[in-house]
């Protein structure tokens, strides 16, 4: 997307220089994933390499259903399908 | 009565078999406490994320329990002095989910794909390349 340049104006199209599109929700809408521990794929894409929970403001979930996925990943570690960390 | 949604895993060292008794003395329980089990998934032998108790796999079963507390907490008592049991969750549900969960799905659709590939004989096209001998040359 956007460089990050001072002047910033690949494109053309930035007026602001980091200009990033809001992102939706990808939790919220028709046809949006249910929150499940066991869905062990849909979870590893809300997890870092290193096995940490990503923030929201990188993932774009909503507040509501960061907390939802949060105690899902916990649920999902603590049957081991998902690792407390990984080294 | 309550709705239950419960895994347990097991030592990997037990036979499937075992696992079947297992999970029959747990309904058991719950049917001599007033309860009952409305569906039990065994998900097989599972790779786990780190070890327990020097496990690196285990049997995971999912049972659907719509049994009063009481039940639940004498099962899940029995559980813990079960030696072969090593992790287990009991959530509760306002409403159980119907079909099978996404584990058996997953593991169904993968099922499906090895039973198509064995019959094609070979393994899929999958970047839709078919069999050029060079990358990038042009049929």
């Amino acid at each position: 997307m956007s460089e990050r340049t001072p002047q910033g104006n690949a494109g053309g199209a930035a007026r602001r220089p980091f200009f990033r599109r809001r992102k939706s929700c990808p939790f919220s809408g028709p046809n949006a994933p249910k929150i499940d521990y066991m869905d062990v794929k849909l979870l590893q894409r809300f997890i870092s390499e290193r096995g940490k929970i990503v923030p929201s403001r990188i993932t774009a979930v909503s507040a509501k259903k960061q907390r939802e996925l949060a105690q899902a990943v916990k649920r999902a570690r603590h049957l081991a399908l998902l690792p407390y960390i990984v080294k | 009565m309550a709705l239950y949604e419960h895994i347990l895993i097991a030592r990997q060292d037990v036979s499937s078999a075992q696992v079947e008794t297992l999970v029959e003395d747990m309904t058991k329980i719950l049917t001599d406490n007033g309860g009952s089990v409305v569906k039990s998934e065994f998900w097989g032998l599972r790779n786990l994320a780190y070890r327990i108790q020097k496990n690196r796999k285990g049997h995971y079963v999912l049972l659907h329990i719509d049994a009063p507390h009481a039940a639940v907490a004498e099962m899940e008592r029995n559980l813990r002095l079960n030696e072969d049991v090593i992790r287990t969750l009991t959530l509760r549900k306002d409403e159980l989910p119907e079909g099978p969960s996404i584990m058996m799905q997953v593991k169904a659709a993968r099922e499906e794909r090895a039973r198509r590939e064995a019959t094609e004989g070979r393994r899929r096209d999958r970047d839709g390349y078919g069999d050029r001998d060079e990358f990038g040359a042009e049929a």
